[in-house]
């Protein structure tokens, strides 16, 4: 009996404007069995998500197969004529792609787009599907799935569109589901929710999967067999077990080192007193911020609440919090391009315009903000020697080969060689043209660095890198960061404070040790159970716990009164926390928490075994019952 | 969404009465003294000052713009200089033959726009899309003067099936009318479709690379669902942008093909007062002409965001 | 055979720099013409070369009377030796040595209009994407009653106000277009000014000088200079159309508009081909503006197709 789905030998590539074919897949081959998850995993340019649009014998325009097989049931699809092709797609081979937000048609329902494929294959009538597509909402734990399907997609959250996708992958019934970075662009609490619910429909439903990712510990918990690419060929195969604590090629191994540890409280490095002073860098005072017309001091959208930062000399402060927490503001509002609403920043002692227009240019020098995507922060039109040259230039009057000097100086310091200096952006990879807009803001020679998610946008491996880079600079340097990042383990490994975001407000920060170590403020405590750890059996395990169930059912809401996290916090005390603002408890020097609960209560619910959480039921906010029932 | 909306057209009104200020003050600049062109060779200075007195032209600019555009909001359009008629005589008849003309146009050369712009957008880079790019592409690189001239060679002078002069008169009977009207309309449809075509083409193909297109085709849809179900809905608000922006062109394709045509509609009426130096009737009609061009140009923007999915469905 | 020495050479690379990084995707496509593109670029440079050396070349002068007749047919010899290769037109001159000598006045005239459009619209568009505010609210109304207006109408209002001549000509086309470039470099401005390498090159403190032409100006550079394609073709039917309503050019100088306009009664009068006297002109200016538009086409229409064909 033929394999369920087997590639042999797939030859991908396309043919540059000279004719020259160039090669992306080079000879892949690997099987699927009946209900098994197969992971593909490697870096962007390894050709995962390629290979992954072959198995319904599509490529993107400009690309085409010179040779290999692709065997649904043993018969060839990409041999098979287009109408027979048009008949797999959508229905014996099923697809999620990455970002269900551009996926999802603006125009159409969803319950017109998540029935589709059903219809027009003929498997189910438009009433079954129907009534299928609600089943599947129900099984995805969609809210409110009886009325979801006459709803628009911009009309639902991130979290909820990628699970609807794959409502609309399954609900076809496919004997095979393709899934495309389906929790790459997630929060790691909705990732988690989202690889929840795939996980268990998978099962359910039996089918067998190829799951494509660059992430390891997201693999470690959904797949049976890992393919490990890179450049277009298999370095590595095997099952999950084997391949996650028994790496044997060189390049599994090195994938496997760039994976973030846990974070906890140790991960960070001791830090030297010697640059220590007494004033701060920077001070961040009652500061007010959002969008908008300001009416006595209050904008028009608030994004940010009362913030009280403190970045010491040489010090590395990282702000932790998910998308839309306002951190990214915090970091505008420190750099002036966005005005307070309300409040002061200070630098060194002294108070700055709120508008950098009125900053004086040795503020502006002082202060350098390094933006998240190097595409867009780095000028196509100039050569790198201009882009690092003209702050030389403008803040230090550097000019001639003396500018020149620097510039190579600059790209030894960020390791990049210094022929790199005659090349535009678009020459240079991704991680290449991170460093290049680190070493820009080097060139003005700061004193505090704003790095607002450098490294979010990167894989694995060059991210590890621009962290290892990051460290050195800031040993050679002496300047100080503000280090802005969704992710909890980068922050951990690189902070010497954090700062914990939610919703607008400051909910905890302090020393790394102590932020990262119990007790914790139930949000700091839901984001680290929240980190995918290396491990199988991961996911089952937290999922067990309570905080999970109640953190991850329910979505970021921002409230004018009380404590911001109120709506997902396992031990909220209703009539208490929805109305007063949180009080800030001390638990250590300059370590701070807001929360009503006492530092005793919070131990004691953080100790207490995870199912049996007593005590504490009555006070769990009401309408729980997602919670009750995920228990 | 309100709001939106209710923003366009005042931006709207504020760029009619710029408009307004415009005309006013070229039309001011046209050259001759209109009280010598009006009362001709026997004017004497006084009677031309008499002239000017009388119909306030001895004012500052300033406040006979105010005059003219109070008058005009009240729907008073003023007598023509040239034969002393009502202007709002004048137009009346004229109106109506250029709305006839290019109500008919429109009529014809939308559906048959959109029809064969999806059509090219369906099977790119095929036979029917190429001649269709190429036709249209040639078609909006030629002067319209030169397709009415050609039209004439070939329609009237060559194979003698229309007449080349448009005589419409009320008097006609529709088979006349439609005769007479043939050739304008013909080259109007075929200036403003090829336009039509060409945009609702590069709209659809545009959508054509959104990921949700992709998504359509990985979920095995057939071609013809997705161009009409998928790419055509998001389409829309752009192509009825299209159309209103043609349509608003065709006031300017009117001045040529009513001038060639000798068509007797509001657009030769203005060439007339043009060379007469009939003020008031070269304004008036100008203003027509503007306020059209710019309520359509709302009503597309209106429709542009009527169409939008986000904005008609609010969370 | 490349296929499998392109893959070793690959390969070699890798050992060399073992799991580098890889390059985020393959590098941009070269713009490449197709044999339109190419036909195009070879008609433009053509006529080109006629607003050079035209009148030098052609066999008479634009306003010399040749014959007794009108309307010769193309072909038709020339009382004093010599032949009409295009036939002669209403006032008995040479077709083709018209058309010659009228590629200056046409081409001419509307590349220097064009010009000075894009030289007026760039700066204000701009200026109003950098300054933002009350200078862009005030520079789009402006704006928008311009374009509102329709063209041909503008024209006219102007030209017969100020009187035809070929200075007010080239004025009037470069205001009219200079509108619709204002809203196109806008729209460019306005797309770069919100990039972060601008933001960054504010905060660093530059001037608006430096942040115009640095940092926008070389990144609108590209889309503009499309778009003079397209608005050169424009030009050259409005100043045409101009010609063509006898408020263009004015005689005895040739161009193509009045030409087509003069022999327009040749389709009622002439014998034969003689007919074709007005189509010849007319065939200049389309040969001309069809040319731009498939260098643009070329350029510009690249996207879309692509996926379009993918599907079944």
């Amino acid at each position: 009996m033929a394999e369920l789905f087997e590639i042999d030998n797939l030859q991908i590539a396309f043919r540059k404007e000279d004719g020259t074919p160039v090669q992306i897949v080079k000879g892949v081959s690997f099987k699927v069995k009946a209900g098994q998850v197969v992971a593909l995993i490697g870096e962007s340019g390894s050709g995962k998500s390629t290979i992954s649009l072959a198995t319904m014998a599509y490529c993107r325009p400009g690309l085409h197969f010179p040779g290999g097989e692709v065997r649904l049931h043993g018969k060839d699809v990409l041999a098979m004529d287009p109408q027979d092709q048009r008949s797999i797609r959508g229905n014996k081979v099923a697809y999620l792609a990455q970002s269900a937000a551009a996926t999802f048609n603006p125009a159409i329902t969803i319950g017109e787009q998540v029935t589709e494929a059903a219809v027009l294959h003929g498997t189910l009538t438009q009433e079954e599907a129907n009534k299928r597509a609600v089943d599947l909402y129900r099984a995805l734990e969609l809210p409110d799935p009886d009325r979801l399907g006459k709803r628009y997609p911009h009309q639902v959250s991130g979290g909820q569109l990628q699970r609807l996708m794959a409502a609309m992958a399954l609900v076809s019934g496919p004997d095979l589901l393709v899934l495309d970075e389906p929790t790459t662009a997630l929060d790691v609490t909705t990732q988690i929710e989202v690889l929840k619910a795939f996980k268990k429909v998978i099962k359910d439903e039996g089918s067998a999967a190829i799951y494509v990712t660059h992430d390891l510990a997201v693999v470690a918990q959904v797949a049976d067999h890992i393919v490990v690419l890179y450049s277009g060929e298999i370095q590595e195969q095997g099952p999950t077990d084997q391949i996650i604590n028994n790496p044997k090629h060189p390049y599994t191994k090195r994938l496997m080192a760039a994976v973030k540890p846990t974070p906890k409280a140790g991960m960070g490095e001791e830090l030297d007193e010697e640059h220590q002073r007494e004033i701060p860098n920077v001070e961040v005072k009652n500061m007010t911020a959002g969008y908008g017309g300001i009416v006595n001091g209050k904008p028009a959208i608030t994004v940010l609440r009362d913030i009280n930062v403190k970045i010491r000399n040489s010090h590395v402060v990282g702000v932790i919090g998910e998308s839309g927490c306002g951190k990214s503001t915090l970091a505008r509002v420190i750099a002036g391009l966005l005005p307070a609403a309300k409040g002061e920043v200070f630098l060194d002692g002294k108070k700055l315009e709120a508008d950098l227009k009125n900053r004086s240019k040795q503020e502006l020098q002082k202060l350098q903000f390094v933006y998240q995507m190097a595409d867009t922060a780095l000028n196509p039109r100039q050569v790198i020697s201009d882009i690092l040259g003209r702050p030389l230039e403008f803040y230090q009057g550097f000019t001639g080969t003396e500018r020149r000097e620097k510039v190579a100086e600059l790209l030894r310091l960020v390791e990049l060689p210094v022929e790199f200096e005659n090349r535009y952006p678009s020459e240079l990879s991704g991680g290449q043209k991170q460093r290049i807009n680190m070493a820009r803001a080097l060139a003005a020679n700061p004193e505090v660095m704003l790095c607002d998610e450098v490294t979010s946008a990167l894989d694995s491996i060059v991210s590890s890198n621009v962290i290892k880079l990051l460290k050195k600079l800031r040993d050679a340097t002496g300047v100080s960061f503000v280090f802005i990042s969704h992710d909890l383990s980068t922050v951990g490994s690189f902070a010497d404070e954090i700062v914990v975001l939610y919703a607008g407000r400051v909910v905890e920060q302090g020393p790394v040790d102590e932020v990262l170590a119990p007790p914790y403020h139930p949000y700091t405590r839901l984001l680290i159970s929240s980190v995918p750890e290396l491990r199988v059996g991961w996911l089952e395990e937290t999922m067990q716990k309570r905080e999970m169930a109640v953190g991850i059912a329910r979505g970021v809401e921002i409230t004018d009164t009380g404590c911001p996290f109120y709506n997902r916090c396992p031990i909220a005390i209703e009539g208490t926390c929805n109305v007063e603002i949180a009080p800030t408890r001390e638990p250590h020097p300059d370590h701070f928490i807001s929360c009503h609960r006492t530092m005793e209560e919070i131990s004691e619910a953080e100790n207490a075994p995870q199912q049996v959480l007593h005590g504490f039921e009555k006070a769990a906010p009401k309408g729980d019952k997602a919670a009750a029932a995920a228990l | 969404m309100q709001r939106m909306v209710l923003q366009r057209i005042l931006i709207g009104l504020v760029t009619l009465w710029v408009v307004s200020v415009l005309v006013f003050v070229m039309t001011s600049l046209l050259p001759g003294d209109v009280a010598a062109i009006v009362l001709g060779q026997s004017a004497t200075p006084e009677t031309l000052a008499a002239y000017r007195a009388a119909n306030g032209l001895d004012q500052p600019l300033i406040f006979q713009y105010f005059g003219w555009l109070g008058n005009m909001v009240t729907g008073d359009l003023g007598v023509s200089k040239a034969g002393g008629a009502k202007i709002s005589d004048l137009i009346s008849g004229r109106l109506g033959n250029t709305m006839f003309l290019a109500g008919l146009v429109a009529i014809i050369s939308v559906p048959i726009s959109v029809g064969l712009g999806l059509l090219a957008a369906m099977y790119p880079g095929t036979w029917i899309d190429r001649s269709l790019t190429f036709g249209t592409l040639a078609l909006i690189s030629v002067p319209d003067f030169f397709i009415a001239t050609f039209a004439v060679l070939v329609l009237a002078v060559q194979l003698g099936w229309l007449p080349a002069i448009a005589n419409v008169a009320p008097e006609n009977t529709f088979w006349q009318m439609a005769r007479g009207i043939a050739m304008p309309l013909i080259v109007l449809v075929i200036v403003v479709a090829a336009q039509m075509i060409r945009m609702t083409r590069a709209g659809i193909l545009n959508v054509m690379n959104s990921p949700y297109i992709e998504m359509a085709i990985l979920k095995g849809v057939k071609k013809k669902r997705i161009i009409l179900r998928h790419a055509f809905f998001n389409t829309i608000g752009p192509i009825v942008n299209v159309i209103a922006l043609n349509l608003a062109y065709l006031v300017s394709g009117v001045v040529i093909v009513e001038t060639i045509f000798s068509y007797p509609g509001l657009a030769k009426l203005m060439i007339d007062g043009v060379q007469t130096r009939d003020l008031p009737l070269v304004q008036a009609t100008a203003m027509i002409f503007c306020g059209t061009y710019v309520i359509l140009i709302i009503l597309a923007d209106v429709a542009a965001i009527l169409a939008n999915p986000r904005l008609r469905n609010p969370k | 055979m490349t296929d499998t020495s392109q893959a070793a050479e690959i390969e070699n690379d890798q050992e060399t720099t073992i799991y580098d990084e890889l390059p985020d995707a393959p590098p941009k496509k070269q713009l490449k013409l197709t044999w339109t593109g190419k036909l195009g670029v070879g008609v433009v440079a053509f006529w080109v070369i006629m607003v050079f050396i035209g009148p030098y070349i052609a066999p008479y002068d634009q306003a010399e009377i040749l014959d007794m007749d009108s309307y010769l047919p193309p072909g038709a010899p020339i009382d004093g030796g010599g032949t009409h290769w295009l036939g002669s037109d209403k006032n008995e001159r040479d077709i083709l040595s018209r058309i010659m000598w009228g590629a200056r006045m046409t081409v001419g005239i509307s590349f220097v209009a064009t010009l000075l459009a894009y030289l007026m619209g760039v700066t204000a568009g701009i200026a109003a994407a950098v300054k933002k505010g009350w200078t862009d609210m005030i520079l789009s109304r402006i704006n928008d009653a311009i374009l509102s207006l329709p063209t041909i109408m503008l024209g006219l209002l102007i030209v017969v106000a100020l009187g035809s001549s070929i200075p007010i000509l080239i004025g009037t086309a470069a205001v009219i277009y200079a509108s619709s470039v204002y809203r196109i470099a806008r729209a460019y401005g306005q797309e770069i000014m919100v990039m972060d390498y601008v933001e960054s090159a504010q905060a660093r403190g530059e001037t608006i000088w430096w942040i115009i032409f640095r940092e926008v100006l070389p990144n609108a550079a590209m889309p503009l200079a499309t778009d003079f394609g397209l608005r050169l073709v424009f030009v050259v039917l409005f100043i045409s159309s101009l010609s063509f309503l006898g408020l263009g050019i004015q005689p005895p100088d040739a161009d193509w508009g009045s030409m087509v306009r003069s022999n327009l009664e040749a389709m009622q009068f002439a014998e034969g081909w003689g007919v074709l006297a007005p189509i010849w002109p007319a065939l200049a200016i389309a040969s001309f503006t069809i040319a731009i538009n498939l260098i643009v086409d070329d350029i510009s229409a690249k996207s879309g197709g692509d996926l379009a064909k993918k599907m079944i």
